[in-house]
């Protein structure tokens, strides 16, 4: 740690310093392979990392502080900007752990236009963790291929929600908006292209032979260590664990759908990438049973609870009591009753959830925002050790972390 | 006469609120005999006092005396399948009741079960770490410690994690405004001019990215070096193609330029 004061400045990029016979670098918070702010203090013998400390907190935005100075639906924007590769599934998890205090039943086609959304855009992320991984290791022209089926995954989300990055896509209690005409026409034409991509990425890596040299036995993650230390999704299920919130916790229409979940007992990285390109087959497999579904579906959007949402617009334009309902609810805002929640939802990266506690006033006394790759980051701590530093690239971007939601 | 505003609280509230609202609870089911849960409670019931124990929203939710926190976490990995732990944290009832409250999410993989566990420890009061069992604490407690001033006893390295080390206060605390306070207001002007700067720079210019050009202690020059702390001549400063990105120091004392133009 440097001591700073007036005369000796604090220089946040390069403290280099020798101790015994270790070199102690600083990797980041600037790296472009760090995947946002991530300020690595490492520890070298030669190569060899001997003690690795991940510095945090270069994007915290105090996320929790304003979810308590803010009413329930103020709040919801506002977690778009946690995992902002994939915003639907934050939006949605917070949304789900609203719906679950105040009890809510979702209506039907609600459920399945969020579902489409929370699979467009697992598919969204994995495109791009496919694409920075491979570019952090060195392949680039997966990198171009990955991102134009990225920008056509981001104009159908532009198409449905008007935004590409920060959705705010799902409300509390349904969606704000129907599918627009021929939406589903062109998810059908982008997930029947989506099984092909993958094999062309697969083409381009999986064979690879500088791919299977930088990924295999790297990041060899034991699956105690990964329970202990909190990892879930695709690192949970990398290192040999059959564990899916969708699956085994399901929420939404998970239960109807047909999907396997992809589990590799590798342990390393290159385990962790096949899961990946797996999820996605799987994601465009369930879109695919989704289309159908939409057109059983009644019109209804949101949710009937007066109490806690505003009717519709017919409604509230037509009926005293409805317009005086939404009035209270805009101005002061919705009142859950009192308790405590905790509603997990599997996201691109893991397991997502917020813990909500509740004193039934129109602002969440706490809000906990669990967030996947808060955990994945301190995992590297112990990840790094002993591995070389030509690896560390590869390690970080194999746990796919997003700093949006590490500093929160 | 100035609004009242309680000190111990200083977040957000809603504006109104109707005298005679009582606000409904969460429902609290009792543990079916048999179930999962049951199992849970009469093994953690053998060797850890509970003092309430209830299934709300679909999770066990156990409170338990704050000194037990390490036993009762140790039993419900060891012989509950609680192998994971899925977030820790604390929630500040320190204007309510003195007390912190502190809760651990747990997971059953085998099951598919959550539970929480819940304890609460008075103002000033340390909790045992529980980094032996779950690795992840090692973070989620430095974070708690970090939000809410929480010591953690036998953490292996509690320090600040999001926070800078030399921060005041712990901001998620009900008593920490949510525009920061006067320490976080002046951080960067403290940190890199010193706290005598405060009167020259003012509030209205505070800007974490102020540079002072002719500043060769703290700022290097723009195109050329010069020895540290270097007097500069600020009549014939050599000349650069490349421009200095300065914020000027507005005197508002007196008056306005603007407002004399327009005139």
């Amino acid at each position: 740690m440097q001591v700073t004061n007036k005369l000796t400045p604090f220089f946040e990029n390069l403290n280099f310093e020798r101790e015994d016979n270790t070199m102690v670098i600083n990797f980041g918070p600037q790296h472009p392979s760090a995947h946002g702010q991530l300020r690595l203090v490492l520890e070298l013998d030669g190569e060899l990392v001997v003690k690795a400390y991940p510095d945090i907190g270069y994007l915290h935005r105090g996320i929790e502080k304003m979810a308590e100075n803010m009413t329930y639906n103020e709040f919801l924007p506002t977690t778009d900007r946690l995992d902002y590769i994939a915003s639907t599934s934050n939006n949605y998890a917070y949304a789900l752990s609203v719906e679950r205090l105040i009890g809510l039943e979702v209506p039907r086609r609600a459920q399945v236009i969020r579902t489409m959304l929370l699979e467009l855009n697992r598919i969204i992320s994995h495109l791009f963790f496919v694409a920075t991984h491979a570019l952090d290791v060195g392949a680039m022209s997966v990198f171009l291929y990955a991102f134009r089926e990225r920008e056509y995954a981001m104009d159908l989300m532009e198409d449905y929600c008007g935004a590409r990055l920060t959705h705010s896509a799902v409300r509390i209690g349904g969606v704000p908006l129907d599918l627009p005409e021929g939406w589903l026409g062109s998810l059908a034409s982008f997930i029947a292209k989506i099984p092909e991509e993958v094999k062309t990425y697969e083409d381009l890596l999986t064979e690879n032979r500088i791919w299977k040299m930088r990924l295999e036995d790297v990041g060899v993650l034991s699956p105690e260590d990964a329970l202990s230390w909190g990892c879930t999704g695709p690192m949970l299920r990398g290192s040999g664990i059959e564990y899916d919130i969708r699956k085994e916790e399901p929420y939404e229409l998970y239960e109807e759908l047909d999907f396997d979940i992809p589990v590799s007992d590798r342990c390393d990285s290159y385990g962790r990438y096949l899961l990946y390109m797996e999820e996605m087959r799987q994601s465009a497999k369930i879109l695919q049973q989704l289309i159908p579904m939409y057109a059983k579906t009644e019109p209804q959007l949101m949710a009937h609870a007066p109490q806690y949402i505003s009717a519709p617009k017919e409604e509230v334009m037509t009926q005293n009591y409805a317009l005086m309902q939404h009035f209270v609810l805009v101005t002061q805002g919705m009142r859950p009753p009192v308790g405590e929640v905790y509603a997990p939802t599997e996201s691109p990266k893991g397991e997502l959830g917020f813990y909500i506690k509740s004193e039934g006033e129109p602002y969440a006394y706490r809000l906990k925002c669990r967030a996947p790759s808060f955990f994945h980051t301190g995992l590297l701590q112990e990840l790094l050790v002993g591995t070389y530093i030509a690896d560390v690239v590869t390690i970080i971007g194999s746990t796919n972390i997003v700093f949006g939601e590490v500093d929160r | 006469m100035r609004k009242y505003v309680p000190k111990d609280n200083v977040q957000g509230k809603s504006y109104y609120t109707d005298r005679f609202w009582v606000a409904p609870r969460v429902p609290s089911v009792e543990i079916e005999s048999g179930s999962h849960f049951d199992e849970v409670i009469k093994t953690l019931a053998k060797k850890v006092s509970i003092i309430e124990a209830s299934v709300q929203i679909g999770q066990l939710r156990i409170v338990i005396d704050a000194r037990n926190n390490f036993k009762a976490l140790k039993l419900l990995r060891e012989s509950c399948g609680y192998k994971m732990c899925s977030e820790l944290s604390a929630v500040d009832y320190l204007a309510k009741d003195g007390e912190f409250e502190i809760f651990y999410q747990l997971l059953n993989i085998e099951e598919a079960k959550r539970a929480r566990v819940v304890c609460r420890i008075k103002e000033g009061e340390a909790i045992e770490s529980i980094v032996p069992l779950y690795k992840m604490a090692n973070f989620a407690e430095r974070e708690m410690y970090d939000m809410f001033g929480i010591y953690v006893n036998n953490h292996p390295y509690l320090k600040r994690i999001i926070m800078p080390d030399d921060w005041e206060g712990h901001p998620l605390l009900k008593t920490y405004p949510l525009v920061g306070d006067e320490f976080a207001s002046w951080y960067e002007v403290d940190k890199i001019f010193g706290k005598e700067y405060r009167d020259i720079v003012g509030p209205e210019n505070r800007d974490p990215a102020r540079i002072d050009r002719y500043d060769t202690q703290r700022f290097s020059r723009v195109g050329y070096e010069v020895p540290f702390g270097a007097e500069v001549d600020k009549e014939n400063e050599k000349k650069n193609p490349i421009e200095y990105s300065e914020t000027f120091l507005v005197d508002y004392t007196t008056g306005s330029k603007v407002l004399e133009k327009r005139k």
